[in-house]
Order: C-alpha cells, then sequence, then structure tokens
C-alpha cells in the first residue's frame, strides 16, 4: 500500500464529497441557465470519483509499511514553513523589514548552521537591501512598522 | 497585416530603448534562474509579476518572456557542469553534457547547448510568427461552446501528459477549478466556498496561487538537501567554448530535429519542454549511426534537447496568443499576466494589439542574439552563480515571494494563504502530485465554468448544443477519448488477463 496516495486520495474525496454538498445547496437550473451549483457539482463529482479510485488503487499490491516520522529534511523544510508562518503574523506589528531580517536570521544561523556574526550580517544585508530596491527605489507599499519600516 | 509588415512594426517596438533594456532584463534573469538549481522561471515570473502591474504591458511581456525562454538556455549550464538540471527540461542535458565536461570537453557541451539554443529558439519563434496569425483567423467563429469545448480539451490533455500518474494529475486539476470558484459567483452573485471570509468574496489572486505553489513549494523542496554544489571548472576564453568543425557538422540534424520536435510539442498543451528535449534525444539516438555511444558525452546529445527545449517556447506560445489557453504552469502565469494588464487573451488579441504580438515576436529574436552572446563568452562568469550561498539565497527568494504577494495588493490575509499554497506546492511535490494542473486549473476555471454556463444558457439549458456544433464535437470527443484512454486500457489489461487464465484452466 502506498500510504501518501490512500491518505491524499482519502483526504481529496472528503474535499469532493464536501464540494458535492455545498454545491447541492446551490441553484443547480435556473429559468436564465444553469445556477451557482451547476459547475461545482459536476467537478466535486468528479473529484470524488477520482480520489476514491486513487484511494483503491493505491490499497492493491505490495504490503503495508509503517508510516515514516519526519525526515531530517522534512524537519528542515517544516521549520522554514513555521518561520515564514510567524514572520506573516509579525509583519503588522513589526512590520516587513523587521519580521523579514528575523526570518533571514532564523534560518541562516539554525537551518543553514553559519555563525551569529554571519547570521546577523546576511539579516542586516537582506533587509536593508530589500528596503533599498522595493520601498525605496520601486515605490512598493509595504507594512511598516514601529520605527517607520 | 501581412507577416512582413507586422514584423517591421514589431521589431520598432522591440529595438526601442526602454523594451531593448526589458529585454535584456528578462533573459539575464531567465539566465541566472536557469543557472540556480530550485528556482525555475514559473516562480520567478510569478513573483516578478506583481512588479509589473506599473509597466506598459509592451516592455512587461516582452521582459516576462526573456525569463521563460532565457530560463532555457541557464539550465544547461547547471546541467553539463554539476550534473544538476536547472529547470527540469534539461534532465536529459545531463546525460551527455556532464560526461564531455568530465572528459574536458564543457567547454564544447557549454558552445552547442548555446548554438542549439540559438538555432532552435529562433526556429520556434519563427514558428509563431508564421502560424500564430492564421490560428486565430480560424478561431475568431469560435462561440462559447467550442472554447469550453477547446478549453476541456485542454485540460484533459495537461492531465494526461503531467506527471506519472494520471489520477493524480486529474485531481491536481480539479482541486484547481475549487479554488477558481472560490468568491461571488458574477452570475447569480452567490457566495462560494468563503467559509465566512469577507477577504474570499473576491477569489483568491492567482499570484498567490502560483508563487505559493511553484516558489515557496520549491524552496521548501530544495531546503531539504543542504550543501554547497561542487561544479566541474569551466574553460577560460571563447576559443575554448567554441565547439569544433566536426561538431558542429556532427550536429546538423539535430539542430533541425530539436527544432521541428520542440515547436510542434510546444503547442500541444500539457507535454511541455522536458517532454519535448526527451523525444528529440530519443530521435537523435534512434538515426544516430552510434547509437551507443550516446549517454557517453557525444554531441548530438547535448544539441538535440537543448534544441527542442528552446523551440519549445515558440510553440507554446501559439495556443496562448491565439486562442487564451496556457498549456503548461509558465504559460498559465503569462496568461495571468495578459489578464491583469488589461488584455483579453484570444484570437482578437493578435488583431487588437498588434504591437504587442508582433513586439513580442521580434524581441524573441533579439532576445536569442542576446542571449547567445550572454551564454558563450560570458557563461564563466554565470557559473559563478552556482557558487552563491544557499544561506543568502534561500532567504532571498522567500522575501522575493512575500514582496510580490504585499505588492499585488492583497494584504495580511494573502500573505497568509501565500503560507498555506507553499504547504500545499510542498505537499504536491512529495506526493509525487504534478503542479501544473492545478495552476491550469485555477487559471481556466473561471473562464471554462463562464463558457458552459454561456452555452447552456444559448441553448436554454440543452447539454446538445456542445457536440451538435461540429468543432466542439470534435475536440470533446477527443477530450473524452483522452480521459477515459487509461481506463479502456486498463479494462483490456484485465480482459486479455482473464481471457490468459481461462485458457490455461
Amino acid at each position: 500500500m502506498k500510504q501518501g496516495d490512500f491518505w491524499s486520495g482519502l483526504a481529496l474525496a472528503v474535499l469532493g464529497g464536501g464540494i458535492v454538498f455545498a454545491a447541492s445547496g446551490w441553484d443547480y437550473l435556473t429559468p436564465e441557465g444553469p445556477g451557482a451549483g451547476f459547475f461545482p457539482l459536476w467537478y466535486g463529482i468528479a473529484m470524488l470519483i477520482v480520489a476514491l479510485l486513487l484511494a483503491a488503487q493505491s490499497l492493491r499490491g505490495g504490503t503495508a509499511h509503517p508510516s515514516q516520522a519526519f525526515s531530517a529534511g522534512q524537519r528542515r523544510a517544516l521549520a522554514v514553513i513555521v518561520a515564514l508562518a510567524i514572520t506573516v503574523a509579525l509583519l503588522k506589528p513589526i512590520g516587513f523589514t523587521v519580521a523579514f531580517g528575523l526570518l533571514t536570521l532564523f534560518l541562516v544561523r539554525y537551518l543553514y548552521q553559519r555563525t551569529w556574526g554571519v547570521a546577523a550580517g546576511s539579516a542586516v544585508a537582506l533587509s536593508a537591501g530589500f528596503y533599498l530596491v522595493f520601498v525605496f527605489a520601486l515605490g512598493v507599499e509595504l507594512p511598516a512598522g514601529p520605527l517607520g519600516f | 497585416m501581412d507577416v512582413i509588415s507586422g514584423l517591421w512594426q514589431g521589431f520598432a517596438v522591440a529595438l526601442a530603448p526602454v523594451n531593448l533594456m526589458w529585454c535584456f532584463v528578462g533573459v539575464f534573469l531567465g539566465t541566472v534562474v536557469g543557472i540556480l538549481p530550485g528556482l525555475g522561471p514559473a516562480a520567478t515570473i510569478a513573483m516578478l509579476l506583481p512588479l509589473t502591474y506599473r509597466m506598459d504591458p509592451s516592455g512587461a511581456i516582452i521582459m516576462l518572456a526573456g525569463i521563460y525562454y532565457g530560463a532555457k538556455y541557464g539550465g544547461s549550464t547547471t546541467a553539463i557542469l554539476l550534473n544538476v538540471p536547472g529547470e527540469s527540461a534539461s534532465v536529459v542535458t545531463c546525460l551527455d553534457g556532464y560526461q564531455m565536461a568530465r572528459k574536458g570537453r564543457a567547454g564544447a557541451a557549454l558552445g552547442i547547448a548555446a548554438i542549439a539554443s540559438f538555432v532552435a529558439g529562433t526556429a520556434g519563434v519563427l514558428g509563431l510568427m508564421l502560424i500564430a496569425p492564421p490560428i486565430a483567423k480560424f478561431a475568431l467563429s469560435f462561440s462559447s461552446p467550442e472554447y469550453f469545448a477547446l478549453m476541456a480539451l485542454g485540460l484533459a490533455l495537461v492531465s494526461l501528459l503531467a506527471g506519472h500518474s494520471y489520477l493524480k494529475a486529474l485531481l491536481a486539476m480539479l482541486v484547481g477549478l475549487w479554488i477558481a470558484s472560490m468568491g461571488t459567483d458574477l452570475f447569480s452573485s452567490t457566495s462560494r466556498f468563503t467559509f465566512g471570509q469577507m477577504q474570499l468574496l473576491d477569489g483568491i489572486e492567482f499570484v498567490v496561487v502560483a508563487i505559493g505553489i511553484f516558489a515557496i513549494g520549491e524552496v521548501l523542496a530544495t531546503v531539504e538537501s543542504p550543501g554547497d554544489a561542487q561544479t566541474l571548472p569551466v574553460p577560460k576564453g571563447l576559443r575554448n567554448l567554441l565547439p569544433t568543425v566536426q561538431d558542429l557538422k556532427d550536429c546538423r540534424f539535430a539542430f533541425a530535429n530539436g527544432s521541428i520536435v520542440g515547436f510542434l510539442i510546444g503547442v500541444l498543451p500539457g507535454a511541455g519542454s522536458t517532454i519535448a528535449s526527451f523525444i528529440s534525444y530519443g530521435i537523435e539516438k534512434a538515426v544516430s549511426k552510434h547509437p551507443e555511444k550516446f549517454g557517453t558525452g557525444v554531441v548530438e546529445g547535448v544539441a538535440a534537447p537543448e534544441g527542442a527545449n528552446n523551440a519549445e517556447t515558440g510553440g507554446a506560445l501559439v495556443p496562448l496568443l491565439t486562442l487564451g489557453i496556457p498549456g503548461s504552469g509558465t504559460t498559465a502565469i503569462l496568461l495571468a499576466a495578459l489578464v491583469l494588464w488589461g488584455f483579453k487573451p484570444g484570437p482578437l488579441l493578435i488583431a487588437d494589439n498588434p504591437s504587442l504580438f508582433w513586439g513580442l515576436v521580434a524581441s524573441m529574436y533579439v532576445g536569442n542574439v542576446m542571449l547567445l552572446v550572454l551564454n558563450l563568452p560570458l557563461v564563466p562568469l554565470f557559473a559563478q552563480i552556482l557558487r552563491l550561498p544557499p544561506f543568502v539565497l534561500m532567504p532571498g527568494i522567500l522575501g522575493v515571494c512575500l514582496v510580490g504577494v504585499l505588492s499585488a495588493g492583497g494584504g495580511l490575509f494573502d500573505a497568509g494563504l501565500l503560507v498555506l499554497f507553499g504547504v500545499l506546492g510542498y505537499a504536491m511535490r512529495k506526493l509525487d502530485y504534478p503542479t501544473a494542473p492545478l495552476v491550469l486549473g485555477v487559471v481556466l476555471g473561471d473562464s471554462m465554468e463562464r463558457a458552459l454556463r454561456q452555452s447552456l444558457m444559448m441553448s436554454q439549458g440543452e447539454l446538445s448544443i456542445l457536440v451538435s456544433r461540429p468543432i466542439s464535437a470534435v475536440m470533446l470527443c477527443l477530450a473524452a477519448v483522452i480521459l477515459f484512454l487509461p481506463v479502456i486500457k486498463r479494462f483490456n489489461r484485465w480482459r486479455t488477463q482473464a481471457i490468459d487464465t481461462s485458457g490455461d484452466a
């Protein structure tokens, strides 16, 4: 059994079912023509069928593998996702430039295992570079923090 | 407007100093992202798209197209020097290119890759220039049913050809259709799939989906395996980069093969440059007098796939600029760009905006010359990009992604969605779901639904309108055959197995 195919197929089957359920609450046909539920109903049904086929196909052949814990590489990717999500959450209170500097600091120090000096230098250089190119030169409006940048 | 006068007008646009600058910026950036493993043209164009909102559309499309075909030149450098494809279409170039470099012929391999890219890239533009206008003229007779059928055929082909699993490609495309239908239905003002979020009433910005799926997804996949690249040395001096006369003689057929195969595959939605380069390599090997030497460092093994890879660009632009139907993730982003700049991609695009179309065509001739110059004498300089430390590059890419979404006017909600789509893009790569069908579903979903509903309004709800018109009937039949082909093949396999079993019994 291919675990990834089985679970992703099942998840998409649930999504397909949800789409069909939501679409059945909207007009299917109106006197003017097809309603808001027409198109979603059909692609929802298609998604449900195809996803179940994928899940069923993954069950055939081979033996079940125990689910693997996150590999080191996947943990690194997960760390980047979490860091990025925190950066987005910090954009409003501290502004883009500082939030992006902190993101760079974290990535260089912990993900790429460079010294604090290299990490801080990279964070300052990249943040300043982004501010100069996008805000100063190109006039892009980015969220500003209490310090005005 | 005939081809000569169109091209004349095009060169007037392309040779304007500002457009020459955008062309150079595009091909330069394209070469850089082509060289960098882990950052493809689709991600780069998606990230830079919001910055083009305030640009003149002719300059903007010239720059974005420059990134598109420039990346294909750059991709070969990484394949030859590092045995890692800079972008997916350069996978085949690794086979003979890296072997040539190991034998001390890196210069000749890089040189022949640049020359093949130039020859076939120029042939692809020639094909685009000659074929696009008549196709657009033919498509003027299309109405909603034909458009719906065309989009259904395009999506079916993309699902069939993208990725390893047909079911997964179909599912990716269906998820794309779902994302496209989020927001307020313009026919009935019904809110669909908004989950009570006001920000979703206008739907999800395409840029957010594209940057998340392509750029963030690629970054996450790249950070999984850290480590600095070890490249083979590039010989210094132009003389050492030029292939010998014998090399050029050996590649005569490869140039033609790459040009024709690349262009034809490019016109086909979904096939893309990776398939074009594989087929071209296969043909080259099949007709070669010494097929056993392929994979050991033969010059034709570099020229054919690199040529096909570059000729594909011209072909891929044909359905985009004549029908408004993209065939790949990158052309889907170019379609979104055209819409954002206020154009209506379709058969009237060339007639209504001749300076845009012909300016683009002429700029591609100019851009190919620029790329030949950039990739022959300056290739040792570009190879230095591979020494750029990833700890600077990755945060930089993440920063450009955030700026891209924020500058598109989406605000913090869209920045949050960017993270979500990044996770989705990463999960798709890990689970082996192709990303192009999803992005195409997002781009085409809205137009496809509109075309279907307009068709059914024309016929007062009769579905037969879709099959009673000859062009839409043919295209829908083809789409149905493509969709059910794998099912029929599987059924046939079961049937033959059953016959064999009963025969044995």
